[in-house]
C-alpha cells in the first residue's frame, strides 16, 4: 500500500511535468529547452542549491502544519494567516527587544511560534464551543492577519522612513549562518578565495532547513508514538468513536490547531530571521499557506514526505523562475504543473483504472495467443 | 457595487454544494472568468461577450473539477484546492503570452465597460442616484439569486438537485440520474464563478491583474456557509461583505481618524462574531462531499 502511494505520487508528478511540457509547446516554447533552464537553474551551481532550499524551507513547514491538521481530521485554510502572524511577532521581537543573540533569537521564534499557535486555536476554540467551520474561521482570520501585518508596517514607531517595510530586525536575531562573520573584512576575503563555500554563504543561507527537518520528525514522533498523538488521531479518524472512547474531541481540537498554527507560525519567524529581516507592506496575500496545502496533498500528510514535496514544490517555484528572463516563457506554468499533480493525486481510483486495464489488456494477449 | 462578484460566486457554490459536490475551487473558477472576461473584451469591445466568454472559462475549469469528484470519485476538497492552483496559473500564463509578458491585461476602453443602465435617471450625486445608478452585473446578480432561489426550491429539477445533495441513494432509486444532476450543479458553478470574476475585471475594474481575484472566491466560500448553503442567505452574507467592503472605502476618503487597517478587518471580525452569536453550528448538504459511486448489483 505504502509503496503503491508512492508509485502514485511519482506518476502524478510525471503527469505533471508533462502537462507543463505540453502547455508550453502549444504556446510556442521549447519544453525540453524551458526544463533544462529550469534544472541548471536549480543545480547549475551550488548558490542555486542554496536558495532553492531556501525558498521550500517555509513550504515544509507550512505543509506540516496543514498535515498535521488533516491528520486530525481538521482543514487548516488558515496556515497562510499563520504565517503571517508569526511574521509579525518575530520581527516585532526582533527589532523592538534588546537581548544577547541566542536568547535573541530563541525569544523571537518562541514569540512567532506562540503567537501563531493562539491564532491557530482561535479557530479551533470556535469550532469546539460553537461550531464554526474550521474553513469559514480560518478564512476570515487570514484576512485579518493580512491586515493586521499592514497596521504594524505602517505604525510610526516600526516602519522604516520611505520604505513600505518595517525596520530591520536586530543583528542578534539574525539566524543566517555565520552572519556576523559574512560582513567582516576576513569574511568577505575568505568568500572571495573560496569559490564553493564562497558562494553558498553569499546566500542568507539559514538554519531554518535544519529546524524544518527536526520539526518533521518529531511531529511525525508525536502523531505515531505518544498517547496525545493517538488521541489526536482518533478523533480525526472517527470523532464519535473517540468520543465514546473517553477522548475529549473539544479539547484536541484546539489542541490540533494550536499545534497547526504554531508550525505555520514558526515558519514564518525563520522567514523573517533567516531570510527578510522585516516585514513589508503586502498587497495580495503571499501564498506560503496555500502552497503549503499543495505541498501536504503531494506528501500524503505525512510530515516526512512534506520535507521532499516542499523540496520539490520550492526547487520548482525557484527554477521556474528563470524561465521568463531566459525565454521568456510565463513562469506560471509552475502552478499549473502543481495543480496538475494536485489533481491526479486527488484521483486515487485512476491506479484502479490503470490497473484494470492493464489486467484486461493481458487477458487479451492471453487470448490472442490461444 | 462591491457585492456582485461575490453575489455570483457563491451563488455558484450554492449550486454545487447543494449537488453535494464541494466546491473549493470557486477561487480558481473565478480568477480564470476574471482573466477570460478582461481579455475577450478588450479584444472584442464586446462586454456581453466577455462576460459569456468568462462565465464558459470557469465552466470548463468547473468540467475538470466535475470529471475528478464526480466521475472518478476523487477527493474533493484536493480536486478543489488543484483548480485554485490551475485556475490563476492559466490566467497568469495567458496573460504573459497575450499582454506581451505582462501579468494584467490592457485595460478597456470605459465605452466599452459593462454598461450603466440606469445612468442619468436620477440627478448625478443624489442619494436616489449612489443607491440605484450600477453597472448591469449588480442587478443580473440579484436577478440571478432570485432564479436560483426559485429553481432550487419551485422546480422539479431544484428538487432533484437537492435530494442528490442529501440523499443520493434514495435518489437514484427514484430514478434520477444522480451522475448528471452533480455534472450539471458543477458545471453551473464553475459558469457563475465565471460570471463573479468578470463582474469584477469588467465592471469594478476594467483589467485582470494577479492581485484582482486574491482571495475573493474564498470570501464567497465563506458567504455560501455563512448564508447556510441557501441562495437567499448567500446573498445576504455578500451584501454584508461588500457594504462592509464600500464602507471601508467610503471612511477611507473621509478624515476619521481610524487605521484604515483596522477598518478592512472589521467584516471579517464580524463574520467571525455572528457565527458566533447567531448561527451557531451549521451544516450543509448531509452528503456534500462524499462521492457517489452506484452499487453494482
Amino acid at each position: 500500500m505504502k509503496q503503491n502511494r508512492l508509485k502514485f505520487t511519482l506518476i502524478s508528478i510525471l503527469i505533471g511535468l508533462l502537462v507543463g511540457a505540453i502547455i508550453l509547446l502549444i504556446t510556442g516554447f521549447n519544453p525540453i529547452e524551458a526544463y533544462s533552464i529550469m534544472i541548471k537553474g536549480i543545480f547549475g551551481n551550488p548558490r542555486y542549491v542554496v536558495w532553492a532550499i531556501i525558498r521550500s524551507t517555509p513550504l515544509i513547514l507550512t505543509g506540516i502544519s496543514v498535515a498535521f491538521a488533516f491528520r486530525t481530521g481538521l482543514f487548516n485554510i488558515g496556515a497562510e494567516g499563520q504565517f503571517i502572524v508569526g511574521t509579525i511577532a518575530a520581527a516585532l521581537v526582533g527589532y523592538f527587544w534588546k537581548l544577547p543573540p541566542i536568547i535573541h533569537v530563541i525569544v523571537a521564534i518562541a514569540a512567532g511560534v506562540l503567537a501563531a499557535a493562539i491564532w491557530g486555536g482561535i479557530a479551533g476554540l470556535l469550532k469546539s464551543k460553537f461550531g464554526i467551520n474550521e474553513v469559514i474561521s480560518t478564512i476570515m482570520l487570514n484576512w485579518i492577519a493580512f491586515y493586521s501585518n499592514n497596521f504594524f508596517v505602517l505604525w510610526d514607531k516600526f516602519k522604516r522612513p520611505n520604505k513600505d517595510a518595517s525596520q530591520r530586525i536586530l543583528e542578534t536575531a539574525n539566524i543566517q549562518i555565520l552572519a556576523k562573520w559574512k560582513t567582516t573584512e576576513a569574511g568577505k576575503a575568505w568568500i572571495v578565495n573560496n569559490e564553493f563555500l564562497g558562494d553558498i554563504l553569499k546566500t542568507p543561507f539559514n538554519w531554518g532547513i535544519v529546524i524544518a527537518i527536526a520539526v518533521a520528525f518529531l511531529i511525525k514522533y508525536i502523531i505515531e508514538n505518544t498517547t496525545s498523538g493517538y488521541e489526536l488521531r482518533a478523533v480525526g479518524h472517527n470523532k464519535n468513536a473517540a468520543e465514546y472512547g473517553g477522548i475529549d474531541v473539544n479539547k484536541n481540537m484546539v489542541k490540533s490547531m494550536m499545534i497547526a498554527g504554531g508550525i505555520s507560525g514558526l515558519a514564518g519567524a525563520l522567514h523573517v530571521l533567516g531570510v527578510s529581516h522585516e516585514i513589508a507592506i503586502l498587497a495580495a496575500m503571499e501564498g506560503y499557506g496555500f502552497d503549503g496545502i499543495a505541498v501536504s496533498l503531494i506528501a500524503g500528510n505525512n510530515p516526512i514526505s512534506c520535507i521532499f514535496a516542499g523540496l520539490l514544490f520550492g526547487s520548482l517555484k525557484y527554477g521556474g523562475q528563470k524561465i521568463q528572463p531566459a525565454m521568456g516563457a510565463p513562469s506560471e506554468v509552475i502552478d499549473i504543473m502543481i495543480g496538475s499533480i494536485v489533481f491526479f493525486i486527488a484521483i486515487p481510483k485512476l491506479i484502479e483504472i490503470f490497473r484494470a486495464r492493464k489486467t484486461r489488456k493481458r487477458g487479451g494477449e492471453v487470448e490472442a495467443s490461444e | 457595487m462591491y457585492a456582485a462578484p461575490l453575489i455570483f460566486t457563491s451563488l455558484g457554490g450554492v449550486m454545487s454544494e447543494n449537488a453535494g459536490v464541494v466546491n473549493i475551487g470557486l477561487e480558481g473558477m473565478m480568477t480564470m472568468g476574471a482573466f477570460v472576461g478582461a481579455t475577450v473584451g478588450y479584444f472584442t469591445k464586446n462586454p456581453w461577450l466577455a462576460f459569456l466568454a468568462a462565465g464558459l472559462a470557469g465552466g470548463i475549469m468547473a468540467l475538470l473539477h466535475a470529471i475528478a469528484s464526480v466521475s472518478l470519485a476523487a477527493d474533493q476538497v484536493i480536486s478543489g484546492v488543484a483548480i485554485n492552483f490551475l485556475g490563476p496559473g492559466l490566467a497568469l500564463f495567458l496573460s504573459r503570452i497575450f499582454f506581451d509578458g505582462a501579468t494584467h491585461t490592457l485595460p478597456i476602453d470605459l465605452n466599452h465597460k459593462m454598461p450603466r443602465p440606469l445612468n442619468g435617471v436620477f440627478a448625478k450625486g443624489s442619494f436616489l442616484d449612489a443607491l440605484f445608478n450600477h453597472y448591469a452585473t449588480v442587478y443580473l446578480a440579484f436577478l440571478l439569486a432570485l432564479i436560483v432561489w426559485f429553481v432550487l426550491y419551485k422546480t422539479k429539477i431544484g428538487l432533484r438537485i437537492r435530494a442528490v445533495g442529501e440523499h443520493p441513494r434514495a435518489a437514484d432509486t427514484l430514478g434520477v440520474n444522480v451522475f448528471k444532476v452533480k455534472y450539471l450543479g458543477v458545471i453551473i458553478s464553475g459558469i457563475f464563478a465565471g460570471f463573479g470574476g468578470a463582474a469584477m475585471s469588467l465592471a469594478i475594474v476594467s483589467n485582470f491583474r494577479a492581485s484582482l481575484v486574491a482571495g475573493q472566491g474564498f470570501i464567497a466560500l465563506a458567504a455560501m456557509i455563512f448564508g447556510k448553503w441557501t441562495p437567499q442567505g448567500s446573498l445576504a452574507a455578500c451584501i454584508f461583505f461588500g457594504f462592509a467592503q464600500g464602507l471601508v472605502v467610503y471612511l477611507g476618503g473621509t478624515n476619521i481618524p481610524v487605521s484604515s487597517q483596522i477598518l478592512a478587518m472589521i467584516p471579517y471580525i464580524i463574520t467571525i462574531l455572528v457565527l458566533m452569536g447567531f448561527v451557531g453550528g451549521v451544516s450543509g448538504p448531509s452528503a456534500n462531499g462524499i462521492p457517489y459511486e452506484k452499487q453494482e448489483g
